[in-house]
């Protein structure tokens, strides 16, 4: 049985952290400046899911657990501020939030 | 096995690109979802077990939750009727709902004919992961955690008046 090219794989990651990266750059929703990302960083841990398939090594799932953490503790905090954004000016442009205050 | 993977595959690539490119937060966070399960499928065809199953579960089920409440709090006020009808008629959900269903049929597929679980050589299961993780990896975990922890504390922080 023939079985998939890590190739494919691998590209197929580069086409969705090229999709992600777009987002980010275009957008300008935060909500979907933050979905971009979590897409660009979908994208990255399945480049290691593809490495660690390539070369038969539990290191790329292992790599991909401390993705997965990090983006759950990223997504947290950048939610709790949007939330806080938005409640402090109403709206939820990324252009709207070019000055800071302590 | 291989067509498993070029599927899914499609499937993450039109989700994706329908979720980064469209106009309604909800509308693009469902097909958001079905792009994290895509992904699932695809780890799956790629021998990670463990790691598709945590990517529906963290990833699809988790974060996207979090995503859908903010998104969901910060959208509330007047006309919040007529856009919750607008929003929960099937012109929304059913493109979805249509990728969703033929992942569905993947996983049926595999469910029942065994000769689509990936071979024993390139598989790798929660047990080689593990004993990576808490082997050579252990350092990681431990950072891992206290990440997790000052993200909690952060959002606290953060997010209370």
């Amino acid at each position: 049985m023939a079985t998939v090219p890590a190739e494919y794989a691998l590209g197929l990651a580069a086409v969705l952290f090229a999709l992600g990266l777009t987002g980010v750059l275009v957008r300008r929703n935060m909500v979907y400046v933050l979905m971009s990302i979590e897409v660009m960083l979908n994208a990255a841990g399945m480049a290691f899911i593809a490495a660690g398939y390539r070369w038969a090594e539990p290191d790329g799932q292992v790599m991909f657990v401390f993705i997965l953490s990090l983006a759950a503790a990223e997504v947290s905090v950048a939610l709790a501020v949007i939330f806080r954004f938005f409640h402090r000016t109403g709206t939820l442009d990324v252009d709207k939030a070019s000055s800071l205050k302590g | 096995m291989d067509g498993l993977f070029y599927i899914a595959s499609a499937i993450a690539l039109v989700s994706t690109f329908r979720a980064v490119t469209g106009s309604n937060a909800v509308h693009s966070l469902l097909y958001l979802t079905v792009s994290f399960l895509a992904s699932a499928a695809v780890f799956y065809s790629l021998g990670a077990h463990y790691i598709a199953a945590l990517e529906a579960i963290i990833y699809a089920g988790a974060i996207m939750v979090l995503f859908l409440f903010v998104v969901m709090m910060a959208s509330y006020g007047p006309g919040r009727e007529t856009e919750e009808k607008r929003v929960t008629r099937p012109g929304t959900w059913a493109g979805p709902a249509a990728l969703a269903a033929i992942l569905l049929f993947e996983l049926v597929f595999v469910l029942t004919d065994r000769g689509l679980v990936p071979e024993e050589g390139r598989a790798l299961g929660p047990k080689a992961v593990g004993i990576a993780l808490f082997g050579p990896y252990l350092i990681g975990v431990e950072l891992a955690s206290v990440l997790l922890l000052v993200g909690l504390l952060g959002a606290y922080h953060i997010g209370r008046k």
